[in-house]
């Protein structure tokens, strides 16, 4: 166990922990933000998905060791109000089914948008291919990113 | 707006008593309870604060005084949209906005009758009763206010929660009417609006759960945080029917927050399967703990178990004389003297449902004999049951909290992970959360069964069909999951559909031959029609190719030569579909349908390949016949899901065992379908209003995997016949 400081969501953190549990049961259990899921604890997923330092990241492997120090964005820090575009563009298209893996995947397509903000089809399935979705809701995916990219250039 | 946000949590303590609980049971606030004709418990009242009356008109309707209206929801939504197509059948009548109303779950009290969402039954079972119970209550509260005004109730009407009387102009909100109305008569047969006045049923509504869900503020079993819980992650055998002989916790102890191990029994169906947690202030600590477990399983022989051994006493069975599940003419006769005999052996894999929230639920004991439960399931009232039955207690001593669960498919209709995390916190002081890890998910079952079919056809020189027969050979779920000894009612279920498909097929006789298997097998999205519908409809196609007819035209003219919903379905693909227009060299189109208890569906899908070995699949067209639509935008959504699910089932893993265990663990080895290898899907509904409702959940899931693969039979000349198989490489 170990004292450890984060920062998520612009808020400081310090937790008394292992440093080798992952990102994600930290995230979930000791600070308290649920929007972030478990799905598979190998990267396989993507339904953990957050940002460090603003890269996408499977949190299941992510150790607080390492995210310590770093900027640690979660689905619950990307708003306050569902007005970023990528939420507003789910929320026109309907995407989700049950939800689950929805987190994950708005994570990492905003580090896509942030990237190449006129993703092609290709760059979404790209970008996209970490994130799983057993209810099936990929071409809606595809379409909401296209249309985040619309809201976001104006 | 949710009740599922204010999960920090109603019961508290354990000093509750017995008389608390039960009213808990029903309602998150304490309610009162005026209700006739639906709910026979008296004229209880309750003042829940000096100006807060909270009235329940009837047990789906609460109204309080304050003019917050709740709707009770008795079906889980899993992804399915229920939380919105549910609650919409009552507000629709009840004149209310779904943007007024909080919408609470059922917790498996009896008045509620079934909330097991499965089988595509929520619209179709809950349309008439809720929209009732809406036409009701919005009767009673015209009536109270008419009658406070003493003005004819003709004079008045309800919009938006709001009763108004024509003339004047004047009214009331539904929470200043609630309390005299709720002591009115129930109407029997309340007037049901014309569905041109629709303003909810039949649209694209939105659902209220989407903004939830996409900023991370939806709650799902596993979300659930209670004061003072702890953590369990449990070991299980992947070799089912092992007994624990004994472990060693040397190494688990060490763990810094481990607490203690709790040995427990896995209740799934009539099975009892030893197992072990470990209980820690952390899940991470408790998983650890049970990595470090060092458990000793007796497997009694269970360790020899191989599917490809298995496949080969299922093909071997393909001979044999089944129990005769339909007979019409005489078979044997006509297809022996048939100028062309066809025969085709068909093989469907074993299949995990795969979720992607992993098993859970969370539990907590109120004193020796009360014990209350958070969980994502697809049934709050078989959850009270199995719960009941297995820890032997009463169901009105146990309270279930129904959260969004991460995707069902057919898993989370048993609630064996709940049984489980009631029975270990029945060894705590605490509240304690079970998380099962996706390798306990992918590798405990149960599973989907695996069907081979056996088909025969004898076709006159011109094509027509003169003698048909569809035989599965398959292991049964009942037979498995219930361990039942008799296995000939078991027919029914694992021939579902082949004989009542509108196609005239004359001298057809279809069997079931029964094999044993000791893994537990159960419902999977469509049930059996996930796997016959596969041998069925490539078969069809198959005879259509022998007759040197195009496929849907053999379907059309030779095998539906009378009108049916299946040829209007059929007609409808080869409009939308372009059936007709050319296609580019390497390119191919299929097409399927398939008509079961769920409802009727059918693909046309468009492939090319440029080698006749790899496959792109180019487009997809699908047609589901549902009769009445509530949500159009939601029926599209769960038919692209269910051909994405179908996808993964028909070019991915199956679930194939080895030495008693499962090969496959996790998602690197049971992969499914990603984004880049999803087409688009266009999903043309036909509803032309009327009592006949179809499901929704499962008609699209059948024909898919059967449409492509005659599209790529279309594209390349190869029939497959084996599910699943290689895209990239057919």
């Amino acid at each position: 166990m170990a004292n450890i400081s984060l920062t998520v969501n612009k808020k400081q953190y310090q937790i008394d922990a292992d440093p080798q549990m992952p990102l994600l049961w930290a995230l979930r259990d000791i600070i308290g933000l649920k929007g972030t899921k478990f799905g598979c604890g190998m990267a396989q997923c993507g339904a953990c998905t957050v940002h460090l330092d603003g890269e996408a990241v499977r949190s299941c492997v992510t150790l607080l060791g390492r995210a310590e120090g770093q900027e640690i964005v979660t689905i619950e820090g990307i708003s306050d109000n569902t007005s970023h575009p990528l939420q507003k563009a789910w929320i026109e298209l309907q995407v989700p089914q049950c939800g689950y893996c929805q987190s994950g995947q708005i994570m990492s397509a905003a580090v896509l948008l942030r990237e190449n903000p006129h993703p092609t089809d290709q760059d979404i399935d790209e970008a996209m291919m970490g994130n799983l979705c057993r209810c099936g809701t990929y071409t809606r995916i595809r379409k909401a990113i296209h249309r985040a990219a619309e809201i976001m250039n104006g | 707006m949710l009740e599922h946000q204010m999960i920090k949590v109603a019961v508290r303590k354990s000093s509750l008593d017995r008389r608390d609980f039960l009213r808990l049971s029903g309602l998150s606030s304490l309610g009162l309870v005026l209700g006739l004709g639906w709910k026979s418990d008296g004229q209880e009242m309750i003042a829940a604060g000096a100006d807060a009356v909270t009235v329940k008109l009837n047990p789906y309707i609460i109204i309080e005084s304050s003019g917050t209206i709740s709707i009770m929801n008795p079906m889980p939504d899993m992804g399915q949209g229920t939380f919105q197509s549910v609650p919409a059948l009552i507000a629709e009548d009840l004149e209310v906005s779904l943007e007024q109303i909080k919408i609470l779950q059922t917790g498996g009290e009896k008045e509620y009758g079934r909330q097991t969402a499965g089988g595509s039954n929520s619209i179709r079972g809950q349309y008439q009763k809720l929209r009732t119970v809406g036409a009701a209550g919005k009767e009673m509260l015209i009536l109270a206010a008419s009658q406070r005004w003493k003005v004819p109730v003709t004079d008045c009407y309800a919009s938006e929660g709001i009763v108004y009387h024509k003339p004047t102009g004047r009214s009331f909100t539904y929470g200043e009417l609630a309390e005299v109305a709720s002591q009115l008569p129930v109407p029997q047969n309340p007037q049901l609006k014309d569905p041109k006045d629709f303003k909810i049923l039949g649209k694209n509504y939105p659902r209220p759960d989407v903004p939830l869900k996409v900023s991370g503020k939806a709650v799902y079993g596993i979300d659930v945080e209670l004061p003072g819980m702890v953590y369990a992650s449990a070991a299980h055998c992947p070799v089912f029917n092992s007994k624990l002989i004994n472990y060693d916790d040397t190494e688990t102890m060490r763990i810094k927050g481990v607490k203690k191990l709790v040995r427990f029994q896995r209740a799934l169906g009539a099975h009892k399967y030893d197992a072990i947690a470990v209980i820690a202030d952390t899940y991470w600590a408790a998983y650890q703990g049970k990595l470090a477990l060092k458990t000793n399983w007796d497997f009694g022989g269970n360790d020899s178990f191989d599917t490809e051994k298995y496949e080969q006493t299922l093909r071997d069975m393909a001979g044999n004389e089944g129990q005769v599940v339909h007979s019409d003419g005489d078979f044997e006769n006509a297809f022996h003297s048939a100028p062309v005999q066809i025969t085709a052996l068909y093989e469907l894999p074993m299949l995990s449902h795969s979720p992607m929230e992993p098993q859970n639920c969370t539990a907590q004991w109120h004193g020796k004999d009360l014990v209350e439960v958070w969980v994502s399931s697809q049934g709050a009232d078989r959850v009270k049951s199995e719960i009941s039955k297995n820890l032997d207690i009463p169901a009105d001593n146990i309270k279930v909290n129904i959260l969004f669960s991460g995707g069902g498919f057919g898993r989370r209709l048993y609630n064996d992970y709940a049984v489980e995390a009631a029975s270990i916190a029945r060894e705590l002081e605490t509240p304690v959360k079970l998380i099962w890890t996706r390798e306990e998910d992918t590798q405990l079952g149960p599973f989907r069964p695996p069907t081979f079919s056996a088909m025969k056809a004898g076709l006159a020189a011109d094509g027509k069909p003169l003698a048909f027969q569809h035989k599965v050979i398959s292991p049964s779920m009942g037979s498995t999951l219930e361990d039942k000894k008799d296995t000939s009612g078991e027919s029914s279920s694992m021939t579902e559909g082949i004989s009542t498909q509108a196609y005239e097929l004359p001298n057809m006789k279809n069997e079931y031959v029964f094999s044993q298997i000791h893994i537990p097998l159960a419902a999977w999205r469509s049930v059996t029609s996930s796997t016959v519908a596969f041998a069925h409809e490539c078969f069809i196609d198959e005879m259509a190719v022998r007759a040197g007819k195009d496929p849907l035209d053999y379907r059309l003219e030779t095998l539906l030569t009378k009108p049916s919903d299946t040829k209007r379905l059929l007609l409808k693909l080869k409009e939308v579909s372009h059936w007709e227009k050319p296609l580019p060299d390497g390119w191919g189109r299929g097409v399927a349908q398939y008509e079961f208890f769920a409802g009727l569906g059918g693909y046309v899908v468009e492939v090319s390949s440029k080698d006749r070995s790899s496959i792109y699949i180019e487009k997809v067209y699908m047609v589901i016949d549902l009769g009445t639509v509530v949500n159009p935008d939601t029926v599209a959504l769960q038919v692209e899901g269910a051909a994405t699910m179908a996808l993964t089932a028909a070019t991915k893993s199956a679930i194939t065992f080895k030495n008693g265990q499962t090969r496959q663990t996790n998602f690197h080895n049971y992969p499914l379908v990603r984004i880049n290898e999803m087409p688009e899907v266009e999903v043309h509904i036909i509803a032309e209003g009327g009592p006949k409702i179809r499901g929704v959940g499962e008609p699209g899931l059948p024909p898919f995997a059967p449409a492509l693969a005659n599209a790529i039979f279309a594209a390349t000349g190869k029939r497959i016949r084996k599910l699943p198989f290689n895209i990239n490489q057919v």
